[in-house]
C-alpha cells in the first residue's frame, strides 16, 4: 500500500521477499503490524482448544459479522456506495442454497454456483437501474432498502421456500464432520468462518491496491472528478455491488447451515441490514481492519452486556440493539472515522487507507 | 355489490393516506429546511402513538383531543434532538448524519420494546366501530376523524409558513442557507424550530392513526419507509406533494390488500417507490434539481 | 494543417440564460490557447462544454478530427483531453501520490508503472515531497498544482486549465509559467487556458480569445488582443478599476 507515512515507507521492501507475500500486499505493512497480525490468527486458530461451547458461538458471531462487514465495505468504504439493504444478498444465499440441499440434496458448495450469480444478478440489477437513473446518496440508500423489503415478502409467501412457516434443515446430533455437506459441529463452522474472514480480508486488501481498488477510491472522494480523469463511474460501481454482493451472499450460506432455520420475515429485515453495517462503521468505514475490529468491539462488548445483565436476572429482549445504537452514536460524534483510525495510531500502524 | 365494496376500500385507503400524508409533511418539512434524512421518523411517531396509548389506559383520554399536548412533547423532543445532537453535525457529509438517525432509530425501538414488550397495543375508542353511510358508501368513523384531523393540521401548518413570520424566515433559511446567515437570521435555532415542528406533525399523525391502527414497537422502521416512500413519490420538499403522496400511497396499500393478501400490500408502496425513482426522481410534485 | 480542437458555433443555456452563445475558435497542435472575460462570460461553461460535462444547445466541437460533443467526459478524457476545475477537486482524503496515481491508471493497466509515472509526474510539479499527504491538507496553490498533475498523469494531447494561477503569488506564478512552458516545449502538449491573470496570459498565450456575455468579442495575438478598444472597455478596463 502506499498511504504510509514517510517513516514508515523510508526502506523499500527488500528484494526477494516472496512473491506470495507481495502480491497480497503484506509487504508494506509495517513489521510491527504483521507481528500483531500473526499473534491475532494463531489465538484464533487455537481458541476452540481453551473456549468453552457458549465462548465458542460468540466467537462465531464475531466473526459472521467481521466477514459481511468486509463485505459490505467493499461498497460503501471502498466505493462509497450506501447501501442499507444487504441482508437482500445475505437472504438470496442463505435461502438458495439451502432450499437445492433440501429439495434436491445439493451439497452447499455446489449449491453456492447458483446462489451466488443469483445475488450478484440482483446486485447488478439494482446498481443498473440506480446509477442509469441517477439514484444517488439516500435516495441510493432508501432503494436498496426497498429491494430487501420486496425480498422478505416475496420470500414469506414463496411456497417453494417455506413462505412464512419458514425453512428448516434437517438436524441430527453430528459426532462427525462433514464438511461437504456442512453438516457437523460447531467448531467446523468456527473454522469455516475463520477461513472465510481471512480470505475475505486478504481478497479486499489486494482489492483496495488493485487499479479497480484505486478507481473505487476516487468515485468514492468525487465522482466529477473521476470521470474528468478517465474513470468510466458505472461500469466502476457496479463492479463494486457485484462484487459485495457475491461475497455477502456467500455468508447466507453459513447462515443458513450453522442456524438451519430461516423466516424471511428475520432474514431480509431491516434490522438485519442494520446489524450488517454496524461494525464497519464503528471500527472505521473503508479501512481493512475497521470491520474486524469493530466486530470484536461491538458483539464482544454486547455479549459481554447480555451475560451482565442475565447474571443480576434481568432479560431485556432490545437491551443489546439499544446498546448498539449508544455505541453508534458515540462513535459518530467522537470519532467519525471509526475506531481503528484511532487505534492504528496508538499502535504505530499509521496505514491511511 | 362488489363494486361499493371497492368504493369502501378505497375510501378507507384514501382517509388513511391522508394521516400517512401528515406524516410525511413532517419528513419532508424536516428534510427540505434541515437537509436532514430523518431515519428515525416512524420510530419518533410510535412514541407518540404509546403515549397516546398510555393516557388512554390510564386516564381514557382520547387521542383525538390529546393531539395538542402530544405534539408538544414531540416538539420538545425534535426541538431538543436538533439543538442537541444534529445541529454540530451540520457540516459532516450527508451520510454521517443519516447514520446518526440509525443510531437514534435502532434507541427508539428497543427502548420502546424494553418498555412495553413486543405485543401490538391499540386504543378502543367509544366510536371504534361507528360509521357513517354516504349513499352506497359506509365510512369507518375513526378513519373519518383522523383524516380530518390530519386535513386541519396540515392546513394549519401550510398557514404557518405562508403567514407567520417565523415561517417565513425558515422558508428563507431552506431556500439560501448561507443567504440566511447573512442577514443575520439565528439559522441553528430556526433548524431546531423545523426539526421541532417535523416532530409535532408526526406527533400528531401518531395520534390520529393509533385510532385507526395497531402500535408495536416493530412498526417503527416500517412507517420510516413508508414516510420516505410518500415524501420520494411526492416529491422531496414539496408539502402539498406529500399529501398527494400519502393519498396515493394509502390507496394503493388498500387496493393491494383487496386485490392481493394484505400481508403483500407494503410491497406495492415500494413498486411505486421504484418506478417513481427511476421515472421521476424529483417526485410527482417536486421541482426539477 | 487541421485543428486540434475545433469548436463551431457552439452554444449552451441554463434554463433562459444564455452562458456561451454561438462560440467558435480553433487550437492548433502545440498552441498554448487563452481564454479571457470578464466573471460571468461564460468561459468555465465552454470548459465544460468541451469536456462532456454539458451537451451543448447547439454546434459541433471536434478534437482530433473526431466529434466529441456530447460524449460522457469519462470519454473525452480517453480520447486525450485533460482538465482542472475552477474549484478545485482533488480527492481530499487520498494521499498525493494516490491522487495522481489515479489518474496514470487511465493509460497503465499496473499500479507500479502508474506510480512510477506519477512520481515523475509529482517532481515536475514540485509535489514529490508532499506526496504522502493528504489532498485535503494542501495549501490551495498546491492544490491547484496537484489538479494540473492529476491532468498531465492521464497523458493528454491537450490540456484545459481553468484558472489555475488565481490566488497564486507572482513568483508562483513565474513558476507555473515555466512548468507550462517547458510541457509545451518538451512534450509538444497543446494547453487551453482560462485566466484572469494577465501576467500569465502575456508570457505564456500563443492566441487570446475573449469571451463577454457569453459571446466571442475579439480573438488574437495577445498583443493585438489587449489593444483592441472593446476588448479595454468590457474587460481589462474594468479589471484596472
Ligand atoms: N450549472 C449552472 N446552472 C445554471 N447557471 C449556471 C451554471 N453554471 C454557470 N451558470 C451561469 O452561467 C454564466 C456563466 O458562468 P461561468 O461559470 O461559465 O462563467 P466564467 O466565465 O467561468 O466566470 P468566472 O470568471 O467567475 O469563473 C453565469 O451567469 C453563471 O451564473
Ligand atoms: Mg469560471
Amino acid at each position: 500500500m502506499t498511504r504510509q507515512v514517510d517513516a514508515l515507507q523510508a526502506k523499500p521492501a527488500p528484494l526477494g521477499r516472496s512473491r506470495f507475500l507481495s502480491t497480497l500486499n503484506l509487504a508494506n505493512i509495517p513489521r510491527r503490524g504483521l507481528i500483531l497480525l500473526a499473534v491475532l490468527l494463531a489465538l484464533l486458530i487455537a481458541a476452540p482448544a481453551f473456549t468453552s461451547d457458549y465462548l465458542l458461538s460468540i466467537l462465531i458471531l464475531i466473526l459472521y459479522f467481521a466477514y459481511t462487514g468486509q463485505a459490505w465495505n467493499v461498497m460503501m468504504g471502498f466505493a462509497g456506495q450506501l447501501s442499507l439493504g444487504h441482508a437482500l444478498y445475505v437472504g438470496i444465499g442463505a435461502y438458495m442454497t439451502a432450499a437445492l440441499f433440501i429439495h434436491f440434496g445439493t451439497p452447499p458448495w455446489i449449491g453456492l454456483l447458483v446462489s451466488v450469480p443469483i445475488a450478484m444478478a440482483a446486485g447488478a440489477v439494482i446498481g443498473f437501474l440506480a446509477f442509469r437513473f441517477r439514484v444517488a446518496g439516500t435516495y441510493f440508500a432508501i432503494l436498496t432498502i426497498a429491494f430487501a423489503e420486496f425480498a422478505r415478502i416475496g420470500f414469506d409467501h414463496w411456497d417453494w421456500v417455506g413462505a412464512s412457516s419458514g425453512l428448516f434443515l434437517p438436524v441430527a446430533t453430528y459426532t462427525q464432520n462433514d464438511l461437504w455437506h456442512l453438516r457437523g459441529r460447531p467448531i467446523m463452522f468456527y473454522y469455516l468462518i475463520l477461513a472465510m474472514t481471512v480470505l475475505a480480508f486478504l481478497l479486499c486488501r489486494w482489492l483496495l491496491g488493485s487499479r479497480l481498488g484505486y478507481f473505487w477510491q476516487a468515485v468514492r472522494e468525487d465522482e466529477d472528478a473521476a470521470r474528468a480523469v478517465g474513470i468510466a463511474t458505472f461500469r466502476t460501481k457496479m463492479a463494486a455491488v457485484v462484487i459485495s454482493a457475491g461475497l455477502t451472499s456467500f455468508a447466507g450460506m453459513f447462515y443458513a447451515f450453522y442456524y438451519n432455520n430461516l423466516f424471511g420475515e428475520q432474514v431480509f429485515s431491516i434490522g438485519r441490514s442494520i446489524e450488517i453495517i454496524l461494525g464497519p462503521l464503528i471500527g472505521g468505514v473503508g479501512t481493512l481492519f475497521g470491520p474486524v475490529l469493530g466486530a470484536f468491539l461491538l458483539t464482544g462488548l454486547a455479549e459481554t452486556l447480555t451475560e451482565i445483565l442475565g447474571l443480576i436476572g434481568v432479560d431485556l429482549p432490545g437491551a443489546k440493539q439499544v446498546f448498539y445504537g449508544f455505541c453508534l452514536l458515540l462513535v459518530v460524534m467522537v470519532m467519525p472515522e471509526g475506531v481503528w483510525p484511532w487505534v492504528a495510531r496508538k499502535l504505530g500502524l499509521e496505514t491511511r487507507q | 355489490m362488489p363494486l361499493s365494496l371497492y368504493l369502501n376500500v378505497a375510501v378507507g385507503g384514501v382517509l388513511t393516506g391522508l394521516v400517512y400524508g401528515l406524516m410525511a409533511l413532517g419528513l419532508s418539512v424536516i428534510f427540505g429546511v434541515v437537509r436532514v434524512v430523518n431515519f428515525a421518523h416512524g420510530e419518533m411517531m410510535t412514541i407518540a402513538m404509546y403515549i397516546a396509548v398510555v393516557l388512554f389506559a390510564a386516564f381514557k383520554l382520547d387521542p383525538l383531543v390529546m393531539l395538542v399536548p402530544i405534539a408538544a412533547v414531540l416538539f420538545a423532543l425534535g426541538y431538543a434532538l436538533q439543538a442537541g445532537l444534529i445541529n454540530p453535525f451540520i457540516n459532516r457529509p450527508e451520510h454521517s448524519q443519516f447514520i446518526l438517525m440509525v443510531a437514534v432509530a435502532l434507541i427508539i425501538v428497543n427502548v420502546l420494546l424494553i418498555a412495553f414488550g413486543p405485543d401490538a397495543h391499540s386504543v378502543q375508542t367509544s366510536y371504534a366501530f361507528d360509521s357513517y353511510e354516504v349513499g352506497p358508501v359506509i365510512i369507518d368513523a375513526p378513519k373519518l376523524y383522523a383524516a380530518a384531523g390530519a386535513v386541519i393540521v396540515a392546513a394549519l401548518l401550510f398557514a404557518f409558513f405562508r403567514g407567520t413570520r417565523i415561517g417565513q424566515a425558515i422558508r428563507a433559511c431552506a431556500d439560501n442557507y448561507t443567504g440566511a446567515l447573512v442577514v443575520g437570521l439565528n439559522v441553528k435555532r430556526l433548524y431546531a424550530l423545523t426539526f421541532g415542528i417535523g416532530a409535532a406533525c408526526v406527533g400528531a399523525a401518531g395520534c390520529m392513526l393509533v385510532v385507526i391502527n395497531d402500535v408495536s414497537p416493530a412498526v417503527g422502521p416500517a412507517y420510516t419507509l413508508l414516510a420516505f416512500v410518500i415524501v420520494i413519490t411526492g416529491g422531496l420538499g414539496s408539502l402539498p406533494g406529500a399529501l398527494l403522496g400519502g393519498v396515493l400511497i394509502g390507496l394503493t396499500e388498500a387496493m393491494a390488500g383487496v386485490f392481493f393478501t394484505p400481508s403483500a400490500k407494503s410491497m406495492f408502496a415500494f413498486a411505486i417507490l421504484v418506478i417513481v425513482l427511476l421515472l421521476r426522481p424529483q417526485g410527482l410534485l417536486g421541482k426539477r434539481a | 494543417m487541421s485543428a486540434l480542437l475545433s469548436v463551431a458555433g457552439v452554444s449552451k443555456r441554463f434554463r433562459g440564460l444564455l452562458a456561451v452563445g454561438n462560440v467558435s475558435l480553433d487550437v492548433m497542435e502545440r498552441d498554448i490557447f487563452a481564454i479571457i472575460g470578464p466573471n460571468g462570460a461564460g468561459k468555465t461553461t465552454l470548459f465544460n462544454t468541451i469536456c462532456g460535462v454539458f451537451r451543448p444547445d447547439g454546434g459541433t466541437i471536434a478534437f482530433a478530427g473526431e466529434r466529441i460533443d456530447g460524449h460522457p467526459p469519462d470519454e473525452v478524457c480517453r480520447l486525450g483531453i485533460g482538465r482542472t476545475f475552477q474549484l478545485v477537486r482533488p480527492f481530499p482524503g487520498l494521499s498525493v501520490l494516490d491522487n495522481v496515481i489515479i489518474g496514470a491508471l487511465l493509460h497503465h493497466r499496473s499500479v507500479e508503472d502508474a506510480r512510477a509515472r506519477a512520481e515523475e509526474v509529482l517532481r515536475r510539479l514540485d509535489l514529490f515531497n508532499q506526496r504522502h499527504q493528504r489532498a485535503a491538507s494542501l495549501t490551495l496553490p498546491d492544490r491547484k498544482r496537484l489538479e494540473v498533475a492529476r491532468a498531465l498523469a492521464t497523458q493528454p494531447r491537450l490540456l484545459l486549465l481553468d484558472e489555475v494561477m488565481a490566488g497564486l503569488r507572482p513568483t508562483e506564478v513565474d513558476r507555473m509559467v515555466a512548468i507550462m512552458t517547458e510541457l509545451n516545449r518538451t512534450s509538444g502538449l497543446t494547453i487551453v487556458l482560462i485566466e484572469h491573470v494577465m501576467r500569465a496570459v502575456m508570457a505564456l498565450a500563443t492566441r487570446v480569445l475573449v469571451l463577454h456575455h457569453g459571446a466571442v468579442i475579439a480573438q488574437g495575438a495577445p498583443a493585438e488582443v489587449v489593444r483592441d478598444p472593446q476588448v479595454i472597455k468590457s474587460y481589462l478596463g474594468a479589471e484596472e478599476l
